[in-house]
């Protein structure tokens, strides 16, 4: 954590980036709290589904309350992402028949179920996605026998660029 | 509605028997995530493609639910194993109902 | 001026600046040593198709200026940058497509498409590259936009289409794919020579409550960060760009509007004069770098 810190801060190579990078590293903490105010804004919006649902509900609605794992599945995002708008991901877990990848700091945590078929090729996909802050990506695969992998990544979402 | 959604994939022409083949998929679309203010102050509906599937010759090889955290202009990139020739269909579902398919054949060379 | 010699008056005016900036408004300007450029020859674009090259020799009027000339790809995330390699994968031509797709519709009271004229969109080729110049009646400099309105206009028998409309965007993104890998070669003698003293004149003025200029940012400072952002030369190469952050294609003064306002100041107008002829002196600067456009940039 000290040395990520550092390093961002490095990057920032600012004050106010400071300012900025410290307040992201807050974004952990600060997810469960802004979670049930993320519902509220997604029903008054009246979207045609209404899923917001808390990175704890998507997990237990996936694996169905069984041991999840860490190994054996990987994800792949940038350590950094230049903007959080368009974040290149990987996920790949061999001998996953679905894969849940989760945005644990975003105001709607869930980003895909994957299914994989008869005719699948492998057991990855890879996706372009939207981090709404600094956060922990989350992915559990579900394994053919019916076990549960876990995979986690943080990406820092830099801020204070020019805006244009 | 959104509007101009196109969809486009690029698929090898020709792969061998058995062979395992990546597939790139986009679709065009806002992705409208529903979290956005829009000019007057309110949040922006969401409007998303919220499933995605491909199949080749009635085989599936990718069902995958999407929510708002995918990017506008979705983009997905997958592995397809091919035993035989024939069609990939792929298959965009939109919120508001529209279906967007686009079909891909593929030989054994 | 040897090599060294303008690194070294380089790193003098850097000081200068940052010690300036700082003191007025207590943020600083680090040094590049951690944010350097990629050193990457070239832009492999489509496993081969193109290969652009990303640094070339400045011309005779910014040999001042800039030791070398430098694609605001190398300043780049590699996620960002890999983004450009394949045309499938860049966002941006989607809407050079939606532009190809215009290029042959017919619109206005002459029934007339741009294909009509010009048959393919093909024979755009190089016509990016030469942006902005002087107009047929050699009064005024155009860019790219007042060229396809004056089409519209009194060739179609159509409607403008406003500078940083989709439809406009879309289209000078179709036209500029034609020119990728071409050399940008703009003309600044001539009846442009007065166009390309005001836009250099723009280039060195300071504007807005920060009190900033492009050169503060684009030539003493790129290869810095400015807070979380990697500044680059600022070079128009691979304008239009498609920008995450917009999630769209982004044209030459749409960006300038933006670098103004980020300076706190009151902005001049996309197709404004002034940005003309900003626009003529940063092409200039970015003499023989090849076109990018679509590019992707952050």
């Amino acid at each position: 954590m000290e040395l990520n810190r550092r390093k961002a801060i490095a990057l920032g190579a600012g004050g106010a980036a400071v300012v900025a990078f410290a307040g992201s590293a807050l974004a952990q903490a600060a997810t469960d709290a802004a979670a049930p105010a993320a519902d509220a804004a997604v029903n008054t919006a009246a979207a045609p589904q209404t899923e917001a649902k808390t990175v704890e509900q998507w997990i237990e609605e996936f694996t169905g309350g069984a041991e999840v794992t860490e190994g054996g599945i990987t994800l792949t995002a940038p350590e950094i992402a230049e903007n959080g708008n368009t974040v290149p991901i990987e996920v790949d877990a061999e001998g996953a028949s679905e894969i849940l990848v989760l945005a644990t700091g975003n105001p709607t945590p869930g980003v895909t179920i994957t299914k994989f078929g008869e005719a699948a090729g492998s057991r990855k996909i890879a996706t372009r996605i939207r981090l709404a802050e600094t956060q922990d990506i989350t992915a559990i695969a579900k394994m053919d026998d019916g076990s549960f992998k876990q995979a986690t990544s943080n990406v820092k979402v830099t801020i204070g660029g020019c805006g244009g | 509605m959104a509007e101009n959604v196109k969809p486009r994939v690029k698929v090898p022409k020709s792969a061998s028997a058995g062979e395992v083949i990546t597939i790139k998929s986009l679709i065009s679309h806002p992705m409208e995530s529903g979290q956005r203010k829009g000019p007057d102050g309110n949040l922006v509906p969401r409007s998303i493609i919220n499933r995605f599937t491909v199949e080749l010759n009635g085989k599936n090889v990718i069902d995958m639910q999407l929510e708002p955290a995918i990017s506008t202009n979705p983009y997905i990139e997958f592995d397809a194993k091919v035993d035989e020739a024939g069609e990939f269909k792929f298959t965009w579902y939109d919120d508001d109902g529209s279906v967007y398919e686009e079909t891909a054949e593929i030989e054994i060379s | 001026m040897t090599m060294i010699e303008r690194a070294r008056k380089r790193r003098m005016h850097r000081n200068l600046v940052a010690g300036a900036v700082a003191a007025t408004l207590s943020w600083t300007v680090a040094p590049g040593a951690i944010a350097d450029p990629v050193d990457e020859p070239t832009i492999e674009v489509n496993g081969g198709e193109f290969s652009l090259p990303t640094r070339v020799e400045p011309a005779d009027h910014v040999k001042d200026a800039l030791p070398e000339v430098m694609s605001g790809w190398l300043f780049r995330d590699a996620d960002t940058r890999a983004m450009q390699l394949d045309d499938f994968e860049n966002q941006g031509m989607i809407f050079a497509d939606s532009g190809a797709e215009a290029w042959d519709t017919v619109e206005g009271t002459e029934g007339k498409s741009c294909a009509s004229c010009h048959n393919d969109i093909e024979s755009m080729k190089g016509v990016r590259a030469s942006m902005p110049k002087m107009n047929e009646a050699g009064d005024d400099l155009w860019s790219m936009e007042n060229f396809i309105n004056d089409c519209r206009v009194n060739r179609m028998g159509a409607e403008e289409w406003a500078w940083n409309s989709q439809p406009m965007k879309n289209m000078t993104a179709a036209i500029s794919v034609q020119s990728r890998g071409l050399p940008m070669d703009v003309a600044i003698d001539g009846p442009a020579q007065s166009w390309w003293e005001k836009g250099k004149e723009m280039y060195y003025t300071r504007f807005g409550q920060l009190e900033m200029s492009c050169a503060n940012c684009h030539e003493d400072n790129y290869g810095n960060m400015i807070r979380a952002d990697h500044l680059s030369q600022g070079q128009i190469n691979g304008f239009p760009v498609y920008r995450l952050k917009d999630s769209n294609v982004v044209s030459i003064h749409q960006r300038f509007v933006g670098c103004v306002r980020d300076t706190r100041a009151e902005t001049f107008k996309a197709g404004s004069e002034e940005f003309r002829a900003l626009e003529l002196y940063l092409a200039s600067r970015g003499e023989g770098l090849p076109i990018e456009g679509v590019s992707v940039r952050h």
